[in-house]
């Protein structure tokens, strides 16, 4: 077993102990449950007044469901991902753990992909769960599974950018809310980003301000539309945050 | 094994450790002490590569500590100043944990687990969360984790603090066993600990090596002159001074109790038995007459208190509760 193995080992076994885990996972597959529902409700309820209507309905679950389910996860993974991740390095410092890791022998690059890995796989089979309403919504009618998958692509992306965040956000304190805090306020201003893009218009500033904002990389995707810019921005900014997160437990040593 | 040479940590404007150098042999146990803040703990993260030193170099095992940390890691078992245990996790579940960081599998770890958990008398708790164990037992863990991957050198800050008093003698005993195979450098502001387990020891105070020796030299070294006590059950008048006219005899002073008298004595010069055949003669009941030798204690107090500018006549009064007969 590598280090790295060892520390995503050790990671998911602490992570499956504590309630945080079973809480935060029950919170969001009831939010997401919830969410589909009403979705299907009220995609279901126009398909009536169409009816009435028309005589005739062709509704499109795919924008009546899952754009707006796909837009709805994007805002509850910005609030329940920092939960999960606040306590990756937070706790170590806090606990005096933190020394005993960087005396190991391993490189602090293995720490902190292994601590990124084991949040990146809970969060994976949390999302994995939710992947039962579209198998059960296909049962009982038609849509096209291609935007859906990329919709998924999209949300795996943008989750491991919302952790790698959060990674960052925790090694910056030994104070686990206020780490949640920082990757909540970090994330936030990602997404203001695209209005503010907008605000400044088609000028090459405020191209550059929405090209940071991880909306219209996300948007693209749950469209359908698997595009090698957007794919840049998802690892280029995940890379970039755990560079960060690097040098910030690299620096720690110092103070 | 470990070679430190002119070591400076500074904090800011703050000097933690002023050029600081010393060496431990293979096999040999040495001893740190110091007063609570004296740079003690910011020498052994030197030594872990926890933390960079602003000046100086230190090498372990042959390794820069700067250049290659992960070698000199490798070397290293060091249980920092809090057992560094995961409370979520069972004994089992730590040890594996760090055996894995140290690249151990299979057999050999499966082996080295068991072997420390024998050691350390874990077996009873093995399967149990640390959370839910006692500070002496959190300890242990924390030793078990230095010891895990058998290395060449241990850096061990107060290991013996939280355990009970059965218990600070096996780990003692531990280390002393451990010495000869294994480079120790431990610190401890429990003196007789020093005395107990090391060759060596380095006392350490405002960041700055202020004595290096074996204790017995140590307190040799510092005693600048013998010391006799004498109680006398019924002293005459003129005691002192017949006391002060035997030959050798410095000074004397009485101290507080009546019939206690405090005798200074040239170096290298045993007057007890002139002093008893005078007692004896002059029949003022002699009841007690004993030599007084240094502790390391003293020669501690005595050390690091000079730093703060206290008066050595003070201290050494201080300490004389505390002195042991020869």
């Amino acid at each position: 077993m590598t280090p790295v193995q060892a520390i995503i080992a050790k990671e998911l076994r602490s992570y499956f102990v504590s309630p945080v885990v079973y809480v935060v996972g029950s919170v969001f597959l009831l939010i997401v449950g919830l969410l589909a529902y009403l979705y299907v409700f009220f995609a279901g309820a126009q398909a009536i007044q169409l009816m009435q209507m028309q005589g005739s309905a062709q509704i499109n679950l795919n924008d009546l469901v899952f754009r707006n389910l796909f837009g709805s996860i994007r805002f509850i993974l910005l609030i329940i991902l920092p939960i999960l991740t606040m306590r990756l390095f937070a706790e170590e410092r806090k606990l005096r753990t933190f020394e005993f890791l960087l005396t190991s022998p391993i490189r602090i690059n293995e720490i902190v992909v292994g601590k990124f890995m084991s949040v990146f796989l809970v969060f994976l089979s949390l999302l994995g769960l939710t992947g039962l309403m579209p198998l059960m919504l296909a049962l009982f009618s038609d849509f096209d599974w291609y935007p859906v998958l990329t919709g998924y692509l999209g949300l795996v992306l943008l989750g491991a950018l919302f952790l790698s965040v959060g990674v960052l956000a925790s090694a910056l304190t030994e104070n686990q809310i206020v780490a949640a805090f920082v990757s909540i306020g970090l994330l936030l201003v990602l997404w203001l980003l695209a209005g503010l893009g907008t605000l400044l218009g088609d000028t090459a500033i405020g191209q550059a301000v929405s090209y940071l904002s991880f909306m219209e990389h996300y948007d693209h995707l749950v469209r359908g539309l698997v595009d090698t810019k957007d794919l840049v921005y998802f690892f280029s900014g995940l890379a970039l945050m755990l560079f960060l997160s690097h040098r910030v437990v690299d620096s720690a040593r110092w103070k | 094994m470990i070679e430190v040479q002119q070591i400076t940590k500074r904090y800011g404007q703050h000097t933690a450790l002023d050029r600081v150098s010393f060496s431990v042999a293979k096999g040999e146990v040495l001893a740190f002490l110091g007063p609570n803040g004296a740079g003690k703990t910011t020498t052994m993260r030197i030594l872990t590569c926890f933390m960079p030193a602003t000046e100086g170099t230190a090498r372990v095992a042959g390794f820069d500590c700067a250049d290659q940390p992960l070698e000199v890691k490798r070397r290293i078992g060091y249980l920092p100043e809090t057992p560094p245990v995961y409370q979520e996790l069972t004994v089992t579940e730590y040890l594996q944990f760090v055996g894995r960081l140290r690249g151990l599998s299979g057999k050999i770890l499966t082996a080295s687990m068991q072997r420390e958990v024998e050691r350390l008398g874990l077996g009873t708790v093995q399967h149990r969360l640390i959370g839910n164990l006692s500070r002496g037992y959190r300890q242990r863990v924390g030793l078990a984790q230095a010891l895990l991957h058998d290395p060449p050198i241990l850096i061990l800050d107060e290991p013996t603090v939280g355990l009970d008093p059965k218990q600070i003698l096996e780990i003692r005993e531990l280390i002393k066993n451990l010495a000869g195979s294994h480079s120790v450098i431990l610190s401890t502001h429990i003196l007789p600990e020093a005395t107990a387990v090391c060759q060596r020891v380095v006392i350490i105070s405002g960041g700055r090596i202020v004595a290096e020796d074996t204790p017995e030299q140590l307190s040799a070294r510092l005693r600048q002159s013998e010391k006799i006590s004498l109680t006398l059950k019924s002293p005459a008048a003129d005691t002192d001074s017949r006391l002060k006219s035997v030959q050798g005899v410095q000074n004397v002073f009485t101290s507080g109790a009546p019939g206690t008298f405090l005798l200074e004595c040239e170096l290298g010069r045993d007057v007890r038995e002139e002093v008893a055949r005078l007692a004896v003669t002059s029949g003022w009941g002699l009841l007690e007459l004993k030599a007084i030798s240094m502790t390391l204690e003293d020669v501690f107090l005595q050390l690091t208190r000079h730093e703060e500018g206290l008066a050595p006549d003070a201290v050494t009064a201080a300490a004389e509760p505390a002195s042991q007969p020869a």
